[in-house]
């Protein structure tokens, strides 16, 4: 046998059953859990404009329901790829804060030695294998990711994350094809912000977004990416399609970043309306969401909704804090890691 | 036993095997000896590729792995990143070393690069298998040597055999290396003939092989340039010149001391590359014997690459277009002060 390289995980009973009902408190759990990614990003953009994180930052914010909707419904086995948008799944796949910010810093404590930063940022433990900043490229990593779980027959489902932006890459199409072809374990993920870059997709996008995978017999699910529930539930069955043999599936959410393309991207006029961002951020919040239907259902109120916001503030805090005191890497690292 | 010449001084039993019978039984034995390798690519299994050079692995191995892809370079070479980051040790194959245009993010941006960005988490152990070469008439999409590119990417290694017995021992090094490799064999030397020992053996990378030892001058020469080199060594023996030839066999990790000890001996250097000259290997390997050997040369270091033109279809034509066994005598005649 070859020497022992990316240590294949230990298969548990992956045996979920994508109907079942949610577990209220699961609920709540994916309340804290996109709050927590809330908090995050929003210490990412005090860290970059106090111009204390170097590099680009894009941020989740608006986006949350999403990565929390389909992680929930993984087990830590599984595999995900990631974007340059990619905190959000990051965090949402089970990776602790704290190296999370030294990873954006550049410290050596951070889940990737500061070697990647935050868009490279990978998990290896947790099944992250990385964001990615050639866009459309975690379509074909997972895909592969997928072909060896099946080949291993080891029970595993990758999901991969793109943006809509990521259609006009004719690397999705390819694998997409192949995926559907060999029947292999792979969700994909379509998270359609409207917006590539500074560019509506109407603009880059010809035809049904969704004929796309229909045209290689996957099937496609479209939901509100808002609302964390429709998320999940769709995404358990779609995942649970995935990994009983069935093949590919493809999930579009409907979604919106609140912030810029990064953080640097201000003036946003020319490309959308203050009136738009608006209408999301009040009438589709997903965290708001799931409030309200929590409290209507009487499952939670707003005393524990102030707990999580004070909670996961205070975890962020002392995640930055020690991220920021986290010493850099040693010069001598320059040179290691280039080949195994 | 990291040369033929060593493994004929022990002694071992051996017999003749063309290069494409040589890459196949590589193939066959690492995959018995390890069941996370399988090939992947366009017409592998029954067709055995067009070159035949995998003729009858899909017998032994079965289709789940020796796989048939669609004609998608960039997606089956992706899905062999994501395979190797998560155990598995596949064998890209990429029919033309001309359609690594089509795979470049996946050899540069993602496997040449997950193992630093990840700061050491994942390795992946990748073989991209390819061709290079021209003289096959196949004019400018068919015939190009394109190993300086990957050879110019850090995270990548760039293995270049030329006889049966490198072709063998260092595709078995690549398949069990744990980092991307990109193997390059010429279309003109698949049937290219030489002894391989009965017995396994690997060969490891960045250890150059003298093909031929000699004292006046040194012709470095990759791939099939290495024959090209010989021919030349032949005819310079007739004026009396004898012409050192050395194979560097990897371009990275590469072998710079033999190269470099050799042209200290003999005071003059020819670097021979089928490779565009511009920029191209021959620049590198040069640039690296002149820095190395500086004062012990007698002349400058001279370098022979394909000239700088997309390769044209016309044999009149094409034939001109790489560095020949004429070409090389002439410059090494030169640079001996006989011409
Ligand atoms: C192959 C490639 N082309 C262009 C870019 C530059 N770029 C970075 S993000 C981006 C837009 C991506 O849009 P989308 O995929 O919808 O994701 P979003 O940013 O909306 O989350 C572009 C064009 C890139 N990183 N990679």
């Amino acid at each position: 046998m070859a020497a022992d390289v990316n240590p294949l995980p230990v298969t548990e009973s992956h045996q979920t059953n994508g109907d079942s009902p949610v577990d209220p408190e699961e609920w709540l759990h994916m309340y804290r859990q996109m709050f927590r990614i809330r908090a995050f990003e929003e210490e990412v953009n005090g860290l970059y404009t106090r111009a204390q994180m170097p590099g680009l930052a894009h941020l989740y914010i608006g986006e949350e329901a999403v990565a929390v909707g389909v992680c929930e419904a993984l087990t830590k086995q599984d595999y995900i790829t990631s974007t340059h948008r990619g905190h959000g799944h990051c965090l949402a796949k089970g990776a602790e804060p704290d190296r999370m910010f030294a990873e954006l810093l550049g410290r050596e404590a951070g889940y990737c030695r500061g070697k990647g930063g935050s868009m490279h940022i990978a998990d290896q433990d947790g099944g992250n294998l990385g964001a990615n900043a050639i866009v459309g490229a975690g379509t074909g990593i997972a895909t592969g990711a997928a072909f060896s779980a099946k080949w291993r027959n080891s029970g595993q489902v990758a999901v991969t994350f793109f943006g809509e932006g990521a259609l006009g890459q004719g690397l999705v199409y390819e694998v997409m094809n192949m995926a559907s072809l060999w029947k292999l374990p792979v969700v994909y993920v379509c998270e359609n912000n409207l917006y590539n870059e500074y560019t509506h997709y109407s603009q880059t996008t010809a035809g049904e977004l969704r004929g796309r995978p229909a045209a290689f017999g996957i099937p496609v699910e479209e939901v509100n990416g808002q609302d964390v529930r429709e998320v999940h539930t769709t995404a358990r069955r779609l995942i649970e399609h995935a990994r009983s043999g069935k093949g590919p599936a493809f999930l579009i959410c409907n979604t919106y970043r609140y912030h810029g393309h990064h953080v640097g991207d201000i003036n946003r006029a020319y490309y959308r309306s203050k009136e738009e961002e608006q209408m999301w951020s009040t009438q589709r919040d997903p965290l708001k969401m799931l409030a309200s239907w929590l409290t209507d259902q009487h499952l939670a109120d707003a005393g524990i909704f102030e707990q999580i916001e004070t909670d996961a503030r205070a975890e962020m805090k002392a995640a930055v804090d020690f991220a920021v005191k986290a010493p850099y890497p040693n010069a001598s690292e320059v040179t290691d890691h280039v080949y195994a | 036993m990291s040369t033929l010449k060593e493994a004929i001084a022990q002694g071992k039993p051996m017999r003749e095997l063309t290069m494409a019978q040589a890459v196949r039984e590589a193939l066959a034995e690492e995959m018995r000896r390890d069941p996370t390798v399988f090939v992947m690519g366009e017409d592998v299994a029954e067709a055995g590729t067009p070159f035949k050079v995998l003729l009858g692995l899909v017998d032994e191995f079965g289709t789940s792995r020796v796989i048939d892809t669609p004609i998608s370079e960039p997606g089956f070479a992706a899905i062999g990143v994501g395979a190797a980051m998560t155990g598995m040790r596949p064998v890209i194959d990429i029919m033309f070393g001309d359609f690594l245009t089509l795979t470049m993010d996946q050899m540069v941006n993602q496997a040449a690069k997950a193992r630093y960005m990840s700061g050491g988490k994942f390795s992946v152990p990748i073989v991209f298998r390819t061709t290079m070469g021209a003289t096959r008439r196949s004019a400018a999409q068919h015939s190009q040597s394109l190993h300086v590119w990957p050879s110019h990417v850090p995270g990548l290694k760039v293995v270049m055999p030329c006889t049966p017995y490198d072709a063998k021992g260092l595709l078995k090094t690549a398949i069990r290396d744990n980092n991307p490799v990109v193997y390059f064999e010429d279309k003109m030397n698949f049937t290219t003939k030489g002894m391989v020992p009965d017995e396994e053996y690997t060969i490891p990378f960045g250890v150059a092989d003298i093909k031929r030892a000699g004292t006046d001058i040194t012709l470095v020469a990759t791939s099939s340039m290495v024959y090209v080199a010989l021919g030349a060594a032949d005819k310079l023996k007739e004026l009396g010149i004898s012409a050192e030839v050395i194979d560097p066999r990897t371009t990275f990790p590469l072998d710079k001391q033999t190269m470099i000890d050799s042209a200290k001996k003999t005071s003059r250097a020819i670097v021979i590359d089928e490779g565009y000259e511009r920029y191209g290997v021959t620049a590198e390997l040069a640039s690296i014997i002149a820095d190395g050997a500086f004062y012990y040369l007698d002349a400058p270091v001279k370098r022979m690459g394909a000239m700088d033109v997309p390769i044209p279809f016309s044999p009149a034509l094409e034939d001109l277009t790489v560095p020949t066994a004429e070409t090389v005598f002439q410059m090494a005649k030169m640079l001996c002060g006989r011409a």
